[in-house]
């Protein structure tokens, strides 16, 4: 008989800093040993396959994962997942148009394990597309070799119901390029951990995210940039909007720069909007800094409502009130949809915003 | 022909310790066609001035009355003001992140206009506006005043004065932080406007370097929240020599 001790002895309560912020009972007892979870594969391409690069299904044994986490969730994901779906970018290879991934949740809680590998000086874009129904615990691992240039999309676009906790962990290799943007506007409760370590130097990352709650959605993003080796990069830009009574988000933003990391060069920021009253954004960035021989380090974190001086410079200009505030949202999430370059996937997204903003009458 | 009209104007901000006074009873008319320059010592109360007839909400109108050929511009909302032909060339416009300069420029003109202008006409109108202003036309992709050069913010300024078509424009020291060309290309540019649309300026200034491109009708000195000395071109020469020391003890 398996002991079920180490594993019923790391089940979140809630009490733990990391999991104080999330409403356990929303979560479906993925974070519960109790809990029963299918084990099947749910990301599948989209269109044919192309030159440099193959999509297919390993055992997980085969693909075990190369990172550490402490995550309760992740943890079951990782010991209950048999297959692993691997996307391999071949090395030197220049994927032009952009690799779609598309997520196809069943009805059950199920759990999902996918490795991304970004072969030496290859350059390629990825882009998850989670849509639909799902009840789902993921794990994405991204390693990325010497020189690879990688841009990760993930779109949450969920409907309403879906519960999705995942991680999203990139592993970046000698003078590679990460860009990673997440996009959250969907679901009930979402738990994301982008996540960044680096596993040589001059390493570089760039983590943009944008979210948007309406009334009842939980939307949690813990960003986490591990900076263990000299001379990595990294910038952190993440913002919000919340709308609704019960709209909550949660943003935490860990970077360390261990004793080690001399030349680190990292910046974070948080900047959420807040529309209506009783919405609720929680902003934890939090810098620790273990060698004072790096090239810079900061953060900063914002939560307001609307700029009185912007809507003023724009009224002034004869845009009315309503036509203002709609200028000033769609310009704070354009910022960061317009990072994604592609154009229906862009237009896709500010559609989705217009239509809730309309639905919460701004 | 328009007339903007201000009347014995008194306006005050609201503080922790209740209302404290900034204008002190402004009179002053602008009509059509003239440049109208207040030139006062910092903290005179230049600027609420010009916040305060574009319906800034810091600030509270305790009395008096500001008119457009009639109409009572205090009971207007910000936009309703752009609209009746009022404008504000801010000293310091506001960056707002994400909108490009195309899209806030359409936006405007198609809220002033009443109608989307024609895109195949706008962009050439917008194209020659900058042109005029010695502007690169990758500005417009870029967001509205973010990360703009102090020049920049300001050719946009008048940018946007030339393709809204204001009756009566109030320019919010344009002049600072202007090197000597950026002020030519500026002032040629609002004399040009000038000239086309018969505008009215009030143009709001702390030095007269300006005025040796923008020559102005009338000189009114504030001080104290009110004009206390008014001439013509003369005024400003006078200043030019003087300072504000003798109203400023005053």
């Amino acid at each position: 008989m398996m002991s079920a001790l180490p594993t019923n002895y790391l089940t979140p309560t809630g009490r733990e800093e990391a999991w104080r912020f999330t409403p356990l009972k929303r979560i479906a007892g993925l974070h519960d040993p109790a809990t029963l979870v299918a084990d099947r594969i749910s990301i599948s391409l989209v269109g044919s396959v192309r030159s440099g690069f193959k999509v297919e299904t390993c055992e997980a044994s085969d693909l075990p994962p190369k990172s550490a986490t402490d995550d309760a969730v992740i943890q079951r994901i990782r010991s209950g997942v048999a297959k692993v779906t691997h996307l391999a970018i071949d090395k030197e290879a220049v994927v032009t148009d952009p690799i779609f991934l598309k997520r196809s949740a069943g009805a059950e809680k199920e759990f999902s394990r996918t490795v991304i590998t970004a072969g030496a000086h290859s350059k390629a874009t990825v882009v998850v597309e989670n849509v639909g129904l799902a009840t789902l615990g993921e794990e994405i691992e991204i390693r990325l070799d010497a020189g690879a240039n990688l841009t990760f999309i993930s779109l949450q676009e969920w409907s309403e119901n879906s519960i999705h906790l995942g991680r999203h962990h990139a592993i970046v290799g000698r003078d590679a390029t990460f860009n990673s943007i997440t996009i959250t506007v969907g679901g009930s409760l979402v738990r994301l951990l982008p996540t960044v370590e680096y596993s040589d130097q001059g390493g570089s990352a760039e983590l943009l995210g944008l979210y948007f709650a309406t009334d009842g959605q939980h939307l949690e993003h813990r960003v986490h940039v591990e900076h263990g080796i000299p001379n990595g990069k990294s910038r952190v830009t993440y913002k919000g909007i919340l709308a609704g009574a019960e709209a909550r988000t949660v943003w935490i933003g860990d970077v360390f720069i261990r004793g080690n990391a001399e030349g680190t060069d990292t910046y974070e920021l948080n900047k959420n909007l807040l529309l209506t009253d009783g919405a609720r954004a929680d902003s934890v960035p939090n810098l620790e800094i273990e060698t004072g021989q790096i090239v810079g380090a900061g953060h900063a974190s914002t939560t307001g409502r609307f700029d009185d001086e912007q809507l003023f410079y724009l009224m002034s200009r004869g845009i009315p009130i309503s036509d203002a505030r709609r200028l000033v949202i769609r310009g704070f999430f354009g910022e960061i949809v317009s990072k994604i370059g592609i154009e229906s996937v862009e237009e896709r997204l500010m559609t989705r915003i217009d239509n809730q903003l309309s639905k919460v009458g701004e | 022909m328009s007339k903007l009209v201000i009347k014995n104007l008194h306006v005050g901000v609201e503080t922790d310790s209740g209302t404290t006074e900034i204008l002190r009873g402004v009179d002053l008319t602008i009509n059509s066609g003239e440049v109208h320059a207040i030139m006062g010592p910092n903290g005179s109360g230049k600027s609420t001035l010009a916040y305060s007839i574009a319906g800034h909400p810091k600030y509270t109108i305790t009395s008096g009355s500001v008119t457009l050929d009639g109409v009572d511009v205090l009971e207007m909302s910000v936009d309703e003001r752009a609209k009746a032909g009022l404008f504000l060339a801010m000293q310091y416009p506001v960056e707002v992140p994400g909108v490009s300069v195309a899209n806030f420029l359409r936006t405007a003109a198609t809220a002033l206009r009443g109608e989307a202008p024609k895109v195949r006409t706008w962009v050439g109108e917008v194209k020659e506006a900058m042109n005029k202003l010695a502007m690169d036309p990758a500005f417009s992709e870029r967001s509205v005043n973010e990360g703009f050069s102090g020049g920049e913010k300001k050719r946009h300024e008048i940018l946007q004065m030339e393709l809204l078509k204001p009756k009566i424009a109030i320019l919010d020291e344009t002049d600072s932080g202007l090197d000597v060309d950026a002020l030519r290309v500026v002032s040629e540019s609002v004399n040009r406007v000038k000239a086309e649309q018969n505008l009215g300026i009030m143009l709001i200034t702390h030095y007269t370097r300006i005025l040796r491109y923008i020559k102005p009708d009338f000189v009114h000195v504030f001080a104290g929240g009110k004009i206390v000395e008014e001439g013509g071109p003369e005024l400003a020469e006078r200043l030019e020599e003087k300072g504000y020391a003798q109203y400023v003890k005053a």
